[in-house]
């Protein structure tokens, strides 16, 4: 049964990793970014590497019209429909603090983007039976903190609405792995101070495979930031509050 | 751009480096990138001296720019990122039935890093080394602009590329022919070689297609340059190749594991491991090609102190008499660890600097210590004397003198550098320690 993946966010190092790993299983891949001429070079890059077939199409998180180009090509795709969804911005909290109207464009590219694009998608995959949407929240999602609780609040709204589409898609047959990535070794993190324990994107990449097969619901990558999180879920708001962690 | 503050060393981990290095992802981030700053492509840092190091400068690493940008299934021609590893290649491409013309010893060497070395492989003496089969590269200018250099077209710049230590400027990508495999298996066959001069005849008559030889570097008396001689041929075999796992040295090995007795005892076992009457084999390719890749971090074995690598080639007409004295040097001394190589190369070479010539290649570790030190910079000198050359890939120890009348176009690799580079943006550690492109 040919497997289609629409990957948002594809010229991210995540993204691009998760295109190759399924490229490389056989599948069809829909590559959407903002920055075409990337991923029509990751396109190339899928072909060569045994995907069915590849596309790189334009998207922007915040530009509702591009979500209908993606649809139209996924439509003209035989067998099942899946979707990993890589994006959101992280502006450094200060930022936004200075300028609050950032907020709204973290939140459209972290949230309300992708899900609005998965919303499109999701009566399109029922249609179809099956099919794995794998989102890519974050470990900022679990716990509002000082340092970026905008984006925090975003991924937390991504987290809850990825539950509710597990929740929908299952009674087709489809499946949400919901993914809670740690520090990953990107062109984001490069040469950030404070990071430690570090993952490899293909790492990443290779986690969020595995969760796929074995349809998990939640993940996080690499496997022990699930204990560094509860460590600081537990934390009473009274103490927190004063931390910085 | 960001820029990070790295430290870093080449493989043999005994230079090392301190810069400020960017990583880019994409071909825009690299334009950026130069826009900044300027420095040398750095690959996967499997040279071991200081090739890619660039203290107190900036580096830019081209690992993530790895995508395959084009491959025709008729002429097997595939082009690619610079940042692509030759084991991507051969894992992506074995399937469909081809592989990398050539392949160094190690699959973690980048595209990039293989045309800025003019690596060989085991197959040198029959398909010529890495740059002989590059139709074309993607050269960018330390001012960010971009030049296509082929055998036709800025065929000057394009040899200068060829072996050229990143020096013409960034390789982005490049045009390579890749030769056909019918199988993921080689078919080895093992022989003993009881000393020098025997060694050598079975190197000179050999007709596999790949061949390589592990050489005894303790050895002495009528034993001096005994070794195995692993001759190969692809296989037309569809038996799906056993792959070992890769496994990983966790920590830096204590100086006793390479100390002179247990380096004896291994190479003895390890030459007893082959019949006096040889026998054959079959492998995968990258157990053949790559048998150091599997074990990741192996230079970790040589402890903390690191290792020095010498490779020379020495041409046929001095090759022996030079082999058997530093052998000889070699063995008494007690310093090599059980990786030696000996093999032999043809004429070909695709750049100005390339190292191979018609002769014999011998390649040995030394832990590093003073002595280790003081021997390699005799070998050093016993090579210039021979005629020979060493290898810019290996080399940590080598002076200027060393290199002078080893490489005939080194002067027109300058003034070609000159004029790529007038401003010195790419140069590393290893071409100021070599004075490669002359006095400044």
């Amino acid at each position: 049964m040919s497997e289609t993946w629409i990957i948002l966010g594809a010229s991210s190092a995540m993204g691009r990793a998760f295109a190759r790993h399924v490229a490389a299983q056989g599948c069809s891949v829909i590559l959407a970014a903002r920055d075409k001429a990337d991923t029509a070079r990751t396109a190339e890059d899928c072909k060569a590497r045994g995907a069915a077939d590849a596309f790189a199409v334009s998207f922007d998180a915040r530009v509702p019209s591009s979500f209908r180009t993606i649809y139209g090509v996924a439509e003209k795709q035989h067998g099942t429909l899946n979707a990993a969804v890589f994006v959101g911005s992280m502006p450094p909290q200060e930022e936004i603090d200075a300028e609050p109207a950032l907020g709204d464009s973290t939140i459209q590219d972290s949230f309300t983007g992708p899900v609005n694009f998965l919303h499109g998608l999701a009566p399109m995959m029922e249609e179809r039976g099956g099919g794995t949407v794998v989102g890519v929240g974050s470990v900022a999602g679990d716990r509002g903190r000082i340092g970026n609780y905008t984006y925090g609040a975003a991924k937390a709204g991504f987290h809850t609405y990825l539950s509710g589409l597990r929740n929908r898609l299952t009674r087709s047959g489809g499946h949400v792995v919901t993914v809670k990535p740690g520090f990953v070794d990107t062109a984001i993190t490069w040469g950030l101070p404070g990071l430690f324990l570090v993952a490899s994107p293909e790492a990443v990449a290779q986690d969020l495979w595995k969760a796929v097969e074995k349809k998990k619901n939640t993940i996080y990558t690499p496997w022990f930031w699930r204990y560094i999180m509860l460590i600081i879920r537990s934390i009473p708001e009274s103490i927190f509050k004063k931390m910085s962690v | 751009m960001r820029w990070k503050e790295t430290e870093y060393c080449g493989w043999g981990r005994v230079l090392s480096a301190s810069a400020q290095v960017a990583r880019p992802e994409k071909s825009e981030a690299l334009t950026a990138a130069l826009a900044d700053a300027s420095g040398p492509a750095i690959g996967a840092l499997r040279s071991y001296g200081d090739a890619a190091l660039n203290d107190g400068g900036h580096a830019v690493q081209m690992t993530r720019l790895d995508r395959f940008i084009g491959f025709d299934p008729e002429t097997g021609v595939l082009e690619a990122e610079a940042g692509a590893s030759i084991t991507d290649i051969l894992s992506a491409f074995a399937p469909k039935g081809w592989m990398p013309t050539v392949m160094p010893g190690t699959g973690f060497a980048t595209l990039g890093g293989c045309i800025a070395n003019d690596v060989h492989g085991k197959n040198h003496h029959g398909a010529g080394s890495f740059g002989q089969h590059v139709q074309s590269i993607a050269l960018m200018a330390a001012d960010g602009t971009t030049k296509r250099v082929s055998p036709s077209r800025n065929k000057d710049l394009f040899r200068a590329t060829i072996g050229g230590l990143g020096q013409t400027g960034i390789i982005q990508s490049a045009k390579i022919q890749l030769a056909r495999c019918s199988s993921r298996l080689i078919q080895v066959d093992e022989r003993r070689a009881d000393g020098l001069p025997e060694f050598m005849e079975m190197l000179a008559e050999s007709r596999a297609t790949y061949s390589v030889g592990w050489i005894d570097a303790t050895a002495k008396g009528h034993n001096l340059g005994r070794g195995l001689l692993e001759e190969a041929e692809l296989t037309s075999s569809n038996m799906t190749p056993k792959l070992r796992k890769a496994r990983k040295i966790p920590f830096n090995a204590p100086s006793f594991a390479l100390s002179p007795p247990t380096v004896r005892m291994f190479n003895k076992a390890y030459f007893r491991r082959v019949p006096e009457e040889g026998r054959g084999v079959l492998r995968s390719l990258e157990d053949f090609f790559f048998p150091l890749d599997k074990i990741h971090d192996w230079n970790r074995l040589y402890g903390k102190r690191g290792f020095h690598q010498f490779q020379c080639v020495l041409p046929d007409n001095t090759a022996e008499e030079a082999l058997t004295t530093m052998l000889k040097l070699i063995s008494k001394a007690g310093l090599a660890s059980p990786l030696a190589v000996l093999k032999r190369t043809g004429e070909g070479r695709g750049g100005h600097l390339s190292f191979p010539m018609t002769g014999y290649t011998l390649a040995l570790d030394f832990p590093h210590s003073k002595n280790a030190t003081g021997l390699v910079q005799e070998l050093n000198r016993m090579t210039r004397l021979a005629g020979g050359r060493i290898y810019f890939a290996k080399d940590s120890l080598a002076e200027p003198e060393d290199i002078e009348d080893a490489y005939p176009e080194l002067a027109d690799w300058q003034k070609i550098v000159a004029k790529a580079d007038p401003d010195g943006a790419f140069t590393t550690d290893l071409v100021r320690r070599l004075k490669l492109r002359g006095e400044r």
